[in-house]
């Protein structure tokens, strides 16, 4: 009995971690303001985008393939990498932390800059229509 | 007794079998996986010595063609564990390089030394880091010459 409290609040933490892409999307949104609304288009655009602003990274397709419900491979390593698409990959997109770790990274790699919020909600809607 | 005790030491050192058990060290911080594992195999920290270890770590930005940068914390706590966990340098010798690799290490290249150019310019095979292209348990910590399997199927053999 006298554990519960502390498996209470390790079920509430981890309930406060873990969210649906959706809800991830939605805060991305709601960051962006101004009644900002994703669309999974846009975030096709910026997946197939050419950057080229790195000679080893030059868009996303490099490594994660054309098609985000495939699994892809990274371009200097080959080491696997899981599909970023929900469908193909459950725990995609349900971890806000990695996921902004991410596009913090990718971001400033391959479009050579941080991506706006907008920009990732965008993004986060169209990995989670991918099918 | 003295001398079976050195001696008992010496078989354990020479043995190859045992060189071949890289397990992740017990005591492995979360982030060692999710930081260093992501990109890469999470890499043994035997497989560096702790000089290399520190300057690889000091060098996040500029990681072999990435940027690999971390938290303050993140990034002392990692360079602590692997420091701790790091192989001796007069075993592996050094990785050279800035930053160090530890494909460069006159270990890897020794235990490597019948791999031609082909196998490493495979497709399948992509970087010399890509070690379970060939090992295909690297990520339980398993180098086994008895496991290795050549890109196309061919299975290593001992000549």
């Amino acid at each position: 009995m006298k554990h519960l409290f502390p498996m209470l609040l390790i079920a509430a933490c981890g309930a406060a971690q873990a969210e649906t892409p959706r809800q991830v999307g939605d805060n991305y949104a709601a960051a962006q303001g101004g009644g900002f609304r994703a669309t999974a288009s846009r975030g096709a655009d910026f997946f197939a985008r050419k950057f080229n602003v790195s000679e080893k990274f030059p868009a996303c397709v490099t490594c994660h393939t054309d098609n985000p419900a495939q699994p892809g491979r990274h371009a200097i390593t080959g080491k696997d990498i899981k599909p970023l698409a929900p469908v193909a990959n459950a725990e995609r997109l349900t971890d806000p932390a990695k996921v902004e770790k991410w596009f913090k990274r990718n971001c400033k790699e391959v479009a050579g800059r941080e991506c706006s919020a907008g920009e990732k909600a965008d993004f986060i809607a169209f990995l989670s229509e991918a099918r | 007794m003295k001398r079976y005790v050195s001696l008992f030491a010496a078989t354990l050192l020479a043995s190859p079998a045992l060189a071949d058990r890289l397990p992740i060290p017990a005591g492995a911080p979360p982030a060692f996986k999710a930081e260093c594992g992501s990109c890469h195999l999470a890499f043994p920290p035997a497989l560096l010595s702790a000089d290399d270890w520190r300057r690889v770590m000091a060098g996040l930005d500029k990681h072999y063609g990435d940027n690999a940068s971390l938290d303050d914390k993140t990034r002392r706590q990692l360079e602590d564990f692997l420091m701790h966990n790091a192989g001796s340098s007069w075993k592996l010798g050094s990785g050279g390089g800035d930053p160090p690799r530890l494909t460069l290490t006159s270990r890897f290249q020794r235990k490597h030394r019948e791999i031609t150019p082909a196998t490493w310019k495979d497709k399948r095979v992509g970087s010399a880091a890509n070690c379970v292209a060939c090992h295909p348990r690297a990520e339980a910590g398993s180098f086994s010459e008895h496991e290795i399997t050549m890109p196309g199927g061919r299975r290593h053999e001992r000549d």
